[in-house]
């Protein structure tokens, strides 16, 4: 029976919790895959089209969760602050920015029934998410939680306590995609600050991740506290964290641009090859 | 590039709804100068920071704010990379690009992140050195060297396409 299996997942070193392990993974790969094809079909029967290519980034983002809390991911980052990373650039970065890309709430408020959506709706314009979708708001959330996570006793909490390992994670992933939400990306963001701020956040929290990588690089003896006692693994993990964040800017800097790119001409009535502005020239 | 084919003069605006294209001389060398400086910096980065390792990831002596300073200015030249890159693309679709100013742009901004990266970063603030353990001389005269070429390169640019986008190319139909 699957509901046990979060509980036995905690369990570690027998077969049989790993086979659970990968059960939970393939649930969650499939099922949100499956809801989200239905919905996209649902659109295409009513008449309106959606890009196959949102479809596979969502069900690409949703295997880079899945690889991230596999037993194999688990094992090795149980113990190995290498593997532990490995985890978190997969669900704190490269995972939400596939997600976004996805507009799952686009899809969604285009399939709930009609009270559901005027629900929706009003939420998505809510003050309270406002604040908590500002840029500057999800920066902190997403950055603040990996200092606190590297800075203080909770990473090596997380080795010990299963509850807090999950915790942990699903804060990295939320917090990974409310922070790629508010800065680009198809759904609808209402009150969207213009793209310079967005920009700025996105130098501001791109150079906090370097930092603290360099931190954890310079301090590796001492961080995390009560954490890894290798501090090589300590340096290596800090790499990583290095170059991954600077691929993961990149990968939200082009989507935040490609965005701008794409209203700027739509502004202008160009499509994506400039055809008027061509068409004018030429006559 | 594209002139204003029916022979208007400069600063005479064409009824037209849609106006014949001009190239854009500030903003192509505004935009390719973005460029330039975060190339420049991710060469410094990559070239010396991670493949020769002369000066590094972390300078051991660099102190908290220098570090800072460091994470900052590299994602910094991401993020104005990817900026310029799709700005560039933008001036390109709408024709508005202006070739030779934005090559002068080009050399000015790479010329310019390098000659501030050489006497400020190195020299004023001594951030980090270009390498350590070596008598500096010819490897700051060569650092300094190199952005004022690049930047000797970007004023001549400038000046040859100083009448870019204005009655120039009439000049050379006749």
């Amino acid at each position: 029976m699957t509901p046990t299996v979060p509980l036995v997942h905690g369990a570690h070193g027998s077969g049989g919790a790993d086979a659970a392990g990968w059960l939970l993974v393939a649930l969650l790969v499939l099922v949100p895959s499956i809801a989200y094809l239905r919905a996209a079909r649902a659109r295409r029967f009513a008449g309106r089209s959606w890009p196959a290519r949102r479809t596979a980034a969502f069900v690409i983002g949703l295997v880079l969760v899945g690889l991230a809390v596999s037993p194999a991911l688990h094992a090795l980052g149980r113990h190995d602050l290498r593997g532990h990373m490995v985890q978190h650039l997969l669900l704190g970065m490269f995972a939400p920015l596939a997600l976004v890309l996805a507009a799952p709430v686009t899809l969604l408020l285009g399939v709930l029934p009609v009270a559901a959506r005027g629900t929706a709706r009003g939420l998505l314009r809510s003050r309270a998410l406002h604040g908590l979708a500002h840029p500057a708001t999800a920066a902190a959330l997403d950055i603040g939680g990996l200092y606190l996570l590297y800075l203080t006793p909770l990473y090596a909490l997380t080795t010990t306590n299963v509850l807090a390992h999950h915790v942990v994670n699903l804060h990295v992933l939320l917090a990974g995609c409310l922070f790629t939400w508010s800065i680009a990306g198809p759904d609808p963001a209402p009150r969207r600050p213009p793209i310079t701020l967005r920009a700025l956040v996105l130098v501001a929290a791109g150079a906090a991740h370097a930092y603290l990588a360099k931190l954890l690089y310079a301090r590796a003896p001492e961080l995390p506290p009560g954490g890894s006692p290798d501090p090589d693994q300590v340096r290596a993990a800090a790499q990583l964290m290095y170059y991954g964040g600077d691929l993961a800017e990149v990968a939200l800097a082009v989507a935040l641009f490609a965005t701008w790119y794409r209203t700027r001409g739509a502004a202008r009535g160009i499509g994506g090859g400039g055809g008027t502005c061509r068409a004018s020239a030429k006559g | 590039m594209d002139a204003p084919r029916d022979g208007t003069t400069t600063g005479h605006e064409q009824p037209d709804p849609a106006p014949a294209p001009r190239p854009q001389r500030r903003r192509s060398m505004f935009v390719a100068a973005a460029i330039g400086v975060g190339l420049m910096a991710a060469v410094d980065e990559i070239v010396f920071h991670q493949i020769l390792g002369w000066h590094h990831f972390y300078d051991r002596s660099s102190p908290q704010i220098g570090l800072l300073s460091d994470g900052l200015l590299h994602t910094a030249e991401i993020v104005v990379l990817v900026a310029g890159f799709f700005a560039f693309a933008d001036l390109r679709r709408r024709r508005a690009l202006a070739p030779v100013s934005a090559w002068s742009g080009f050399f000015l901004g790479s010329g310019a992140f390098q000659l501030f990266d050489g006497i400020v970063d190195h020299k004023l603030l001594r951030l980090h050195q270009v390498r350590y353990g070596v008598d500096l001389f010819a490897y700051d005269l060569a650092w300094n060297a190199a952005a004022a070429i690049l930047l000797l390169i970007g004023a001549g640019l400038a000046w040859g396409s100083r009448t870019e986008g204005s009655a120039a190319p009439r000049i050379q139909e006749r």
